[in-house]
């Protein structure tokens, strides 16, 4: 086929674009993936108890909004990396800072605390399992999401996977929040980043496998 | 480069509200461009040039819901272009590979070729047992790389002899390996 025939066949019959469509698949994908997330943790893990009780100490805000923080800047690097050409700006640099901040807050909870604390503060009781649960909770979010990118235009494939990945894992994260009944800071610094780092890979390696156009 | 920017971002936010008569133009335009991109980047191959031409074409086609009338329009076909270009070049180049010449039976090189277990073979022994009219155009196109006509002058055979050789070549290969596997 000739170029202008293409030209001449692709222009003819051209249905108005709705240029929200991006905007609103985003919102399907992360309404759709969050309620899930949460049916999967009301069923499966059951709501922690004591969640009323422990939402009037400051440490369940600082935990919520770690998790509501990074899920945020994930978001808006998936959003730019979906759509070529666009820059991604300074929001993600936002990330690693997130990340820092908790450590520093981290570190400070353990100098102060007496030596037998420390390891329980670190700890917990459900270090083993928290990753995976964060991971398994964030996999309906990571599917909606790799499923959005896919419809849009990602040029960098291993990034825009990645960053769904975060995106899936720090939401997934703040859902499994409901049912976790840790609030020391160098847990959650510590484990939960875990949590949301296994989406982050395996959204790095299924990004060059699924989202190729 | 301004004035480009001015009048195709116009002409698809027309398009984009439904209008074809400006689609038209904007394509058209868009095509002027993209071919003197092409033709910049891979110099010569004008048979290769017009099918990566239609393909960003149908790409910024397929794609055009993503375009944001915040962000300027060429920033997104340049980026769009550079994605599809690299993407199909690497693509193509290991088509090429396994796909060259091969009009009459596409089956047989399909399966082979794209077998991953095929790998384990061990593909110099079995070369060896091919005449040199099959088996040097096979070592030379398909395991060094070496264009079709390099390999006819180093063999001194014709182009269409090394084609059919490696055609004939890769079909026995083929029946060898099934016969092992």
């Amino acid at each position: 086929m000739k170029t202008e025939d293409l030209v001449s066949s692709l222009s003819t019959a051209v249905e108005p674009v709705d240029l929200r469509l991006p905007s609103r698949r985003w919102l399907v994908a992360l309404s759709g993936g969050a309620s899930i997330a949460f049916l999967l943790t009301a069923a499966l893990l059951k709501l922690n108890p004591a969640l009323l009780h422990e939402a009037s100490e400051p440490m369940f805000w600082v935990r919520e909004c770690y998790c509501a923080v990074l899920g945020t800047l994930g978001f808006v690097a998936v959003v730019r990396l979906a759509r070529p050409g666009s820059q991604l700006g300074v929001a993600p640099m936002g990330i690693p800072v997130t990340v820092i901040a908790t450590w520093i807050l981290a570190a400070a909870t353990l100098v102060v605390a007496s030596q037998q604390n420390r390891a329980r503060l670190i700890l917990g009781h459900t270090a083993g399992v928290c990753p995976f649960l964060i991971a398994l909770i964030a996999t309906p979010l990571l599917i909606s999401l790799l499923w959005v990118m896919r419809s849009l235009a990602p040029t960098r494939l291993r990034w825009a996977g990645a960053a769904s990945g975060f995106t899936a894992g720090s939401i997934g994260a703040l859902v499994y929040s409901l049912h976790c009944p840790e609030l020391a800071a160098p847990f959650f610094a510590i484990w939960y980043l875990l949590g949301m780092l296994i989406p982050t890979a395996i959204g790095a390696w299924l990004g060059p496998r699924l989202l190729r156009w | 480069m301004q004035l480009i920017e001015e009048q195709l971002r116009g002409l698809i936010l027309q398009s984009l509200a439904g209008d074809a008569a400006a689609y038209r133009i904007f394509l058209d335009e868009l095509m002027k461009h993209l071919r003197s991109y092409l033709r910049r980047r891979l110099g010569g191959l004008p048979e290769e040039l017009e099918d990566l031409l239609q393909e960003l074409l149908l790409a910024v086609h397929n794609k055009r819901h993503t375009y944001d009338p915040k962000q300027p329009l060429t920033a997104w076909v340049q980026a769009i272009a550079r994605y599809k270009l690299v993407d199909l070049l690497r693509h193509r180049s290991r088509r090429d590979v396994l796909t060259d010449s091969l009009d009459e039976d596409d089956q047989v090189f399909a399966t082979t070729a794209n077998d991953a277990a095929e790998a384990q073979y061990d593909v110099a022994k079995l070369l060896l047992g091919l005449p040199d009219r099959q088996r040097l155009p096979i070592l030379y196109v398909k395991i060094e790389g070496a264009s079709v006509t390099d390999t006819a002058v180093r063999t001194g055979m014709s182009k269409s002899a090394v084609k059919v050789g490696i055609h004939r070549g890769l079909k026995a290969l083929a029946q060898r390996i099934r016969r092992i596997g």
